[in-house]
């Protein structure tokens, strides 16, 4: 049995648990570059304003409908994910954290009233961390996904589904019959894994519904589409195909994670692990002609060795432009880990998450200010590498994982990064929980 | 599963020197080096005030309605979520949209959040919330922070 558990518009929530002023008001938080709403309070969706939409075309409703605009502040959403996260862990033997605010549990072997526990993980998430979530059970991941979007929505919007399946939604215990009504409430688009793209092939041909979906025949549509979608037809049946830690690539983040063969307690041996996951990143991430605004960086112990003692840490760091080069990818990442690594843990997991994902190429020339700050620093000009990237992901393809790749990690990358807050736009909320002269003020 | 076995235990990639842990340095001297006992722990103010780290916020006073309970004008606060809120507890509470800190004052029925001047007994600063709508306590302050060194 497995659980998704995910933040409701996790990045508006986390700058409402410091600024309680911004709850019940229409909120999205911008992208770092191109002014694109990437986060929307319910109340901004109620106004119509959709997934990614540019800012200028929205802002009219900042004077009509009270619209408040954040800019994005990936810092302080790192840090509130890995607080989540570390909350989420107490409730399942395993967790596979899925992306900057949703993970998957395994509750295998786990009895008992599995809607009771959701809505006391949703609880203790909210108190210890202020952020509100949906959790949804199923048997298999696609399923739990469904039911994680079938618990939201019922929340969102009363009457879209019943009442009882509002912020815990458990798609075992419904009776055959409430399940083929949910199915046939939901839209095909809505399936974990079902794209833009193949949503729009199948509702053309008459899959609307997840309930149409489920009726398909696979042999079908393992024909006309892919191997894929009929893996997430059987998953949608309930024949697990997905295990812990593989999934369908996520939309807006990529990440990288695994556990450890055994403990890691020397910094070199998280620096391994992380260049690598980073360079794995990196290479998805050029595969999709993206360029990510920072690198979320995260090890772990286990939660499970209860005489261990614990630390979990997790940083976000923004880089200077938006990039896919590995080196800078890379780079980056491996000065988080030595700005966090602490002796004498043992350190079970850990992992890389690329966030704040833009195409590539869109070079703001004309707002390069930083390019004067790193040949102050001794580092070249900015060239253009992706040639170097293609023809070290051929080689990698070519000669297995890894044949090729980031052999020193650029020292500088922790002082750029560090810079970098400086173009961030001015409508950025305080990095409240990592910075010590960005803390909240309370009016005492 | 991301097998460590052929990692080399010298320099990692792109490692920093100064990075790397304690006992790894070389302790050629005659007397056994008591640092490179890796299980003794210097005192570590994390685990010594934090007891629910992921639940635990840091924030900075402003104003002198608390001097009495021992909070002045930009001291330190670790803030402590994971704790329920009880009747004498100094907590952090959310009045019109604004983070306050105050005392909680939970008794027969009744809420209230009181200040704690010093030198003026007066309860204007005392915040009693409207009929009906439930106080929102943020979270629990469980130490304060100060430092003594001139500014």
């Amino acid at each position: 049995m497995f659980a998704l558990v995910d933040a409701n518009n996790m990045y508006v929530s986390c700058e409402r648990v410091f600024q309680p002023r911004l709850c019940g008001r229409p909120v999205v938080v911008l992208s770092s570059n191109d002014g694109a709403c990437i986060a929307r309070s319910n109340e901004a969706k109620d106004l119509g304003v959709r997934m990614a939409q540019p800012w200028f075309q929205v802002r009219h409703l900042e004077r009509s409908a009270g619209l408040l605009a954040v800019s994005a502040n990936f810092e302080l959403y790192g840090d509130m994910s890995s607080r989540m996260m570390a909350v989420v862990a107490r409730f399942a033997p395993r967790q596979e954290v899925y992306s900057i605010d949703e993970s998957f549990l395994d509750f295998d072997g786990v009895r008992g009233d599995l809607v009771g526990i959701g809505r006391d993980l949703g609880a203790t998430v909210l108190m210890e961390t202020g952020l509100p979530t949906s959790v949804g059970f199923g048997p298999t991941k696609t399923l739990a996904k469904l039911a994680n979007h079938i618990a939201k929505t019922a929340d969102r919007k009363p009457g879209s589904y019943p009442g009882h399946l509002s912020q815990v939604c458990n798609l075992v215990t419904l009776s055959e019959a409430d399940r083929l009504k949910a199915f046939a409430a939901t839209e095909v688009g809505n399936v974990w894994g079902v794209g833009r793209k193949i949503g729009a092939r199948l509702v053309e041909g008459g899959v609307r519904t997840v309930l149409d979906l489920v009726r398909c025949d696979v042999a079908t549509l393992r024909r006309q589409f892919s191997v894929v979608l009929e893996k997430t037809v059987l998953e949608l049946r309930g024949t697990s195909c997905l295990s812990m830690d593989e999934a369908p690539a996520a939309k807006q983040q990529i990440l990288v994670s695994r556990s450890f063969g055994k403990a890691v307690t020397d910094v070199a041996g998280i620096v391994e692990a992380v260049s690598e996951f980073a360079s794995r990143a990196a290479e998805s991430l050029r595969q999709q002609d993206g360029a990510a605004g920072a690198v979320n960086v995260f090890f772990t112990t286990s939660p499970f060795r209860k005489d261990d003692r614990q630390h979990s840490p997790s940083v976000t760091v923004p880089l200077v432009r938006p990039t896919s080069d590995s080196r800078h990818l890379v780079g980056a990442a491996v000065a988080a880990v030595h700005r966090l690594f602490r002796p004498g843990f043992n350190y079970v997991k850990a992992g890389v998450m690329l966030v704040d994902l833009q195409p590539a190429g869109q070079r703001q020339g004309e707002l390069d200010l930083f390019s004067a700050v790193s040949d102050a620093a001794g580092e070249r000009p900015e060239r253009d590498h992706s040639a170097l990237m293609a023809t070290m992901d051929e080689l990698n393809r070519r000669f297995g994982r890894s044949s090729v790749h980031i052999g020193s990690a650029s020292t500088t990358a922790h002082d750029t990064a560090e810079r970098s807050w400086a173009t961030r736009q001015e409508r950025r909320s305080p990095r409240f929980t990592t910075r010590w002269d960005e803390m909240p003020m309370v009016r005492a | 599963m991301y097998s460590f076995d052929a990692i080399p235990d010298g320099a990692a990639v792109g490692s920093d020197p100064s990075a790397r842990p304690r006992e790894t340095r070389s302790t050629a001297a005659g007397f056994g080096s008591p640092g490179a006992d890796s299980t003794v722990k210097r005192i570590d103010l994390n685990d010594a005030l934090i007891r629910h780290p992921d639940a635990t916020f840091v924030m900075r006073a402003a104003g002198a309605a608390m001097q009495g309970a021992g909070i002045d004008d930009a001291d330190v606060l670790l803030v402590d979520r994971a704790i329920q809120p009880s009747h004498g507890h100094i907590v952090v509470a959310v009045v019109d949209g604004e983070l306050v800190c105050r005392r909680l004052w939970k008794q027969a029925g009744s809420t209230r959040l009181e200040a704690a001047f010093t030198d003026n007994p007066a309860t204007h600063a005392d915040i009693v919330p409207d009929e009906g709508m439930p106080l929102e306590v943020w979270g629990v302050v469980t130490t304060v922070i100060k430092s003594l060194m001139p500014r």
